[in-house]
């Protein structure tokens, strides 16, 4: 089990505060852009940064997501690309957990045992795997967890009492519970329903909870900061992505300065949740 | 007689066939495929539910459908004797009603109150709908744009139906993408949706179930042959995408001393990189809920496939499939869109059938073996549906204009 998740969270717990946790497709809109972008988040305030590792049919993602997928993939990034970025990310800070999230089949052609080898090496922590249920944890959760990656887990909606038990058997690090049925940057999540589930949730596992889909204001993101362990915001990032490209896709200056802005109005949002 | 294991005994409780298949799906859908599958399982073992398909079948598709002896493609080529399946007399036009009734029914019992279904030349929408209309239920179904653009006349029969044709403009605007958008209709509408999955493949128990279904293909034409020809044939031919027609027909002849040819769409030429040729060209892979041959590139990123036939523009297989290729059961054939559309003009010339593009392609493959077979050896080939909804996009590579 990853240290770094877990003394993340226990000193998000120590502080009474829920953490603030960003997505964003790892080479969207250019590696270099990304690798900006990426650098950037502990300082503008994000205590868990997930990485997305582009595909090109990313099923239980929105417009933005797959917008975003899609770019970084005619950039050039790829999957060793993906660790190369942690890798550097890593070099210049080892205190910020990094989760990867993505679809099993580029890691599937890659090689499982290569991909985890090279993961823990880059300094990865943990993954989430969106199209690997518990159903299928032998094929890659089990080796990755054996290698000291956390394999963190979703519950949704749909999961009821006697689903919940399965989903918790194998995971670690945190759980993501997200918080609509749908896709990424759809419908915005209801936030007493989404303290009943956390609530619910935590009663059956010691792992913290984040909750995420669907969270794109400070506001929201301090509404669910109140019941949960760490707020996930993702879509809302990308879309500023999109809006700061020029016509041929390429970054405009204050790209970068642009996200790091809402990524800081949330964090405070996160932070004063409680106060 | 030796004794040899089945190959129809799969998959495993997993859904696995060998390493191909499983349930590689988002959480949200877990509990939905969970439930199906029970809900499956209680049918499969349901008398009633058998026989009520079995009147649907008879008086709503028109089963069993008739096997026809090719008697001028089989002087024509001047060797084994053709045999047609004839799947293009079932209502709607295609085998595809096959496996939309039977999901349908299921969907009624099972209690929801909304269809959806992904499809790529229309046929497995316009049998999806046609039913939903008969049941009374909402449908919808996605369509990329492209094919939306070169099958006109289904998308009009599917709104004639009653049905809302949603177009895809994600990915490769084709029959995948609207996969991935049928997929993400479903996480959302979770409680009252049943996805009708038109092939073999998605996560189990699809694979199974469709599987199934259309196994009625091979189960006629096995009894229809033997009253025939008092045998059985020497090679059966169908022509594969996801694969639904192919194994429908198989299935019931796996364990029998019989060669199973799927032909594969292999569009412009394997070795152009335009084609739609999974089993042929791809790589074990994991899309759309299930582990088996897949166009990918180096970095597992999915490749857009190509094939005139819109019907077999997809760049994976059934899971089935996947495995009975490496088992060495199947033989994998490849047909480009040329050799296509000289098959569907062909059978048009000589037996005054149009055939789909999709099963042109396994024509086109038995002109190239038949010449080769002895006379009192018989081919079976799936006619798995009917070509007037490809007359449009056949004049248009023949510079016809409509």
């Amino acid at each position: 089990m990853s240290e770094r998740i877990r003394e993340r969270f226990a000193a998000l717990a120590a502080e009474g505060r829920a953490g603030l946790v960003t997505y964003l497709c790892a080479g969207d809109p250019d590696p270099e852009t990304s690798l900006g972008l990426i650098k950037g988040l502990p300082g503008a305030g994000v205590d868990l940064i997930e990485i997305g590792m582009p595909f090109s049919d990313p099923m239980a993602d929105g417009p933005a997501i797959q917008a975003g997928n899609l770019r970084a993939i005619s950039a050039g990034m790829t999957l060793n690309g993906v660790l190369e970025l942690v890798r550097r990310f890593r070099s210049e800070d080892q205190t910020t957990p990094v989760v990867l999230m993505g679809y099993y089949n580029p890691v599937h052609r890659m090689g499982k045992e290569r991909f985890i080898a090279a993961a823990v090496e880059a300094g990865v922590d943990g993954l989430i795997m969106v199209d690997l249920p518990p159903e299928e944890d032998e094929e890659f959760c089990l080796p990755a967890k054996e290698a000291g990656l956390d394999f963190i887990r979703l519950a949704t909606p749909t999961t009821d009492d006697r689903r919940l038990p399965v989903v918790l058997q194998n995971a670690s690090g945190f759980i993501y519970y997200v918080s609509i049925t749908g896709i990424t940057g759809s419908a915005a999540p209801v936030a007493d329903l989404v303290g009943q589930a956390v609530r619910r949730i935590k009663s059956a596992t010691t792992l913290p909870v984040a909750v995420g889909f669907g969270i794109r204001t400070p506001e929201q993101a301090a509404a669910i900061a109140r019941n949960a362990d760490a707020a996930v915001v993702g879509s809302a990032l990308v879309d500023l992505v999109a809006a700061n490209l020029d016509q041929d896709g390429k970054a405009k200056p204050g790209l970068v300065e642009a996200v790091h802005g809402l990524v800081r109005e949330l964090a405070a949002g996160v932070r004063g949740a409680r106060a | 007689m030796s004794q040899r294991n089945s190959l129809r005994t799969m998959p495993d409780e997993n859904g696995h066939y060998g390493i191909f298949g499983g349930r590689f799906v988002a959480e949200t859908l877990m509990p939905l495929i969970l439930d199906l599958e029970r809900a499956y399982e209680e049918v499969k073992k349901d008398e009633g539910f058998w026989k009520e398909l079995d009147g649907w079948f008879k008086d709503y598709v028109g089963r069993p459908s008739p096997l026809y002896f090719a008697e001028r493609l089989t002087e024509h080529f001047g060797g084994a004797k053709i045999y047609f399946k004839r799947e293009e007399l079932n209502h709607t036009g295609s085998h595809k009603i096959n496996n939309t009734v039977a999901q349908v029914l299921l969907a009624k019992r099972m209690g929801k109150t909304r269809i959806i279904a992904e499809t790529g030349a229309g046929q497995h929408g316009v049998a999806t709908a046609t039913v939903a209309s008969r049941l009374d239920l909402p449908c919808i179904v996605y369509m990329g744009a492209k094919d939306i653009e070169r099958q006109q006349p289904n998308v009009f029969r599917m709104r004639l139906l009653g049905a809302e044709v949603r177009p895809v403009t994600s990915g490769s605007h084709t029959l995948k993408d609207a996969m991935n958008e049928a997929l993400r209709d479903w996480v959302t509408n979770v409680h009252d949706t049943f996805y009708v999955i038109g092939s073999v493949a998605g996560p189990h128990p699809y694979p199974a179930m469709v599987r199934d279904f259309q196994s009625v293909i091979g189960r006629e034409a096995k009894l229809q042959i033997l009253e025939k020809e008092g045998r059985l044939p020497d090679v059966l031919v169908a022509a594969v995408g996801g694969g639904s027609n192919a194994m429908g027909l198989f299935h019931p002849f796996l364990d029998d001393e019989v060669r199973l040819i799927a032909v594969e769409a292999a569009g412009d030429g394997i070795e152009t990189g335009r084609h739609a040729a999974a089993m042929a060209a791809g790589t074990p892979g994991v899309l759309h809920g299930s582990r088996s041959y897949l166009l990918q590139d180096e970095d597992g990123q999915v490749i857009e496939p190509h094939s005139i036939s819109a019907g077999l523009d997809y760049p994976g297989v059934g899971p089935e499939h996947s495995w009975l290729k490496d088992q060495g059961r199947l033989e994998i054939a490849p047909i480009t869109d040329a050799e296509t559309l000289e098959a569907f003009q062909l059978c048009g010339r000589l037996e005054g059938i149009l055939p789909a593009l999709e099963c042109a392609h396994a024509l086109a493959h038995v002109a190239k073996i038949a010449p080769g077979m002895d006379r009192d050896q018989i081919i079976l080939l799936n006619l798995s549906g009917r070509g007037d909804k490809d007359i449009f996009a056949v004049a248009e590579h023949l510079g016809v204009k409509l």
